[in-house]
């Protein structure tokens, strides 16, 4: 949780939105854990943790958590989250110890 | 001999040991990695057993006697727990990613199966030694036990269909192609005969007839969301044995806010009932009067409760954030549910709808009664 808020304090820092960092963790490790796993491993979807994901650069991981994979299981969340708390997802999920 | 060992244990060990199981259950603790050992009679927590390691997603299974659990747990682990002793009995790792199992008609041996990597196997239900390794090559769902010692189970990326006989030396394996495309768990009957998966890649469900020699893939609902557009999908719905409520089935719609209900002798549709959001579970009450729902995010906070006869929701309440799950008593008197995000499972009378009990639990999610032991698919 401490690294969590200061992810969050890193994101705050410029001039992106305020985020609720606890409400977005818990989020990703529930229901993004729905089919990627509560650690993140893998599921139904993919492994997501940060060694997996070393291909994507935030804003592009960003722009997948809003507009989702078409033809896959990964859905839009663009109607539940607003840019700046799928960037925070993007930056925890590159950076963050999801273990 | 094991029935004599277990009354000389009996009489050794007092009257701990003498307590009966029949009325118990286990409740899945996701976070922590443990599980409670509930009492459905006296509402009431009795016990945890600690150490079981990453419990998302877990489910389990109960050896005949129901005393013994199998638990199936996310990170491949597979734990035989002793509910009297309250205590691990053994624990293997057995894979890398799984996702659920099975336990055979004899109780003799435990299915598991898992995404990585992908394929079933099956362990001695004693012992926890390996008896039988099914690579499948894809994620593997849907597993389930039917009676001659079989086991079935389907594959997500290849839309596949497998048989696993274990009554001889080898297993037999039978496969069905053309199940459709990404099915994403499945269901069997409690008579064993009808097996039906859910399709996330296609527009239909399908259904296979395991009385027949040589089982046809039949598609069912097609169509079923033809001309709507598909909603973004949360969470996958989940099916369950217990969905046939009457003469009818009654399953989760994928991407659309509604239940679909399937006559269960033709498998043609019957109907369908709008919800308050995407359903995960649509259980039926044991005697099937009722069918109980819960819905995938943003809506998980709510359940909702459908007459079978009218099709129409009776009863719409919101029990707390995060509800997972229902497990009904065995004759449907009273319904448990799961609400993570409360930490508690709370209790409820499934006539007057009345909360009978809150029971504080760390996030948790599965409710298995002992019952199930006695159940074909669950």
């Amino acid at each position: 949780m401490i690294l969590a808020l200061l992810i969050a304090g890193t994101a705050n820092a410029g001039d992106a939105p305020r985020v609720d960092a606890q409400a977005l963790e818990r989020f990703v490790l529930q229901d993004c854990g729905s089919c990627h796993g509560l650690t993140l491993k893998g599921g139904l979807g993919p492994d997501i943790r940060p060694q997996s994901l070393e291909h994507y650069d935030r804003e592009t991981l960003s722009s997948v958590v809003l507009d989702g994979i078409p033809g896959t299981a990964m859905p839009p969340w663009r109607p539940l989250l607003s840019r700046a708390e799928a960037d925070w997802i993007a930056t925890y999920l590159l950076t963050g110890d999801t273990e | 001999m094991k029935r004599l060992f277990l009354a000389a244990a009996l009489v050794l060990s007092g009257p701990a040991m003498a307590q009966p199981t029949g009325d118990l259950g286990l409740v899945v603790e996701r976070a922590s990695g443990s599980l409670l050992v509930v009492d459905q009679s006296e509402r009431a927590r009795i016990g945890r057993i600690e150490g079981l390691g990453d419990l998302s997603h877990a489910s389990l299974v109960y050896s005949p006697d129901q005393r013994f659990a199998y638990v199936f747990g996310r990170d491949g682990g597979l734990t035989k727990v002793d509910i009297l002793e309250r205590s691990i009995v053994n624990r293997v790792i057995q894979g890398g990613n799984s996702i659920g199992g099975a336990i055979s008609d004899d109780g003799g041996l435990v299915a598991v199966s898992n995404y990585e990597p992908g394929g079933v196997r099956i362990f001695d239900a004693d012992t926890l030694e390996m008896v039988a390794d099914i690579p499948t090559g894809s994620k593997t769902i849907g597993l389930v036990d039917i009676p001659g010692r079989r086991f079935v189970f389907t594959l997500w990326d290849a839309g596949e269909t497998w048989i696993a006989d274990m009554s001889g030396d080898e297993p037999a394996i039978t496969k069905i192609t053309g199940m459709g495309e990404n099915p994403y768990d499945a269901l069997v009957t409690g008579d064993g005969r009808t097996y039906i998966t859910g399709l996330f890649g296609a527009d239909h469900l399908t259904a296979l007839d395991l009385w027949q020699d040589d089982p046809k893939p039949q598609p069912i609902l097609d169509g079923y969301a033809a001309g709507r557009e598909g909603l973004p999908v949360y969470k996958m719905p989940h099916l369950e044995g217990w969905a046939l409520a009457g003469n009818e089935f009654v399953l989760p719609a994928v991407g659309q806010r509604e239940v679909l209900w399937v006559d269960a002798r033709d498998l043609t549709e019957t109907g369908r009932t709008a919800t308050h959001g995407q359903p995960v579970f649509a259980i039926a009450r044991p005697d099937g009067r009722q069918v109980w729902v819960n819905f995938a995010h943003p809506d998980n906070d709510t359940i909702q409760v459908i007459d079978t006869m009218s099709k129409e929701v009776v009863h719409e309440f919101k029990p707390g954030p995060g509800v997972l799950h229902m497990e009904f008593t065995p004759r449907g008197h009273e319904v448990w549910l799961s609400v993570r995000d409360a930490g508690k499972v709370i209790v409820y009378d499934t006539r007057t709808f009345e909360k009978l009990r809150e029971i504080d639990a760390e996030s948790p999610s599965g409710i298995f009664f002992t019952a199930r032991a006695h159940r074909t698919g669950l």
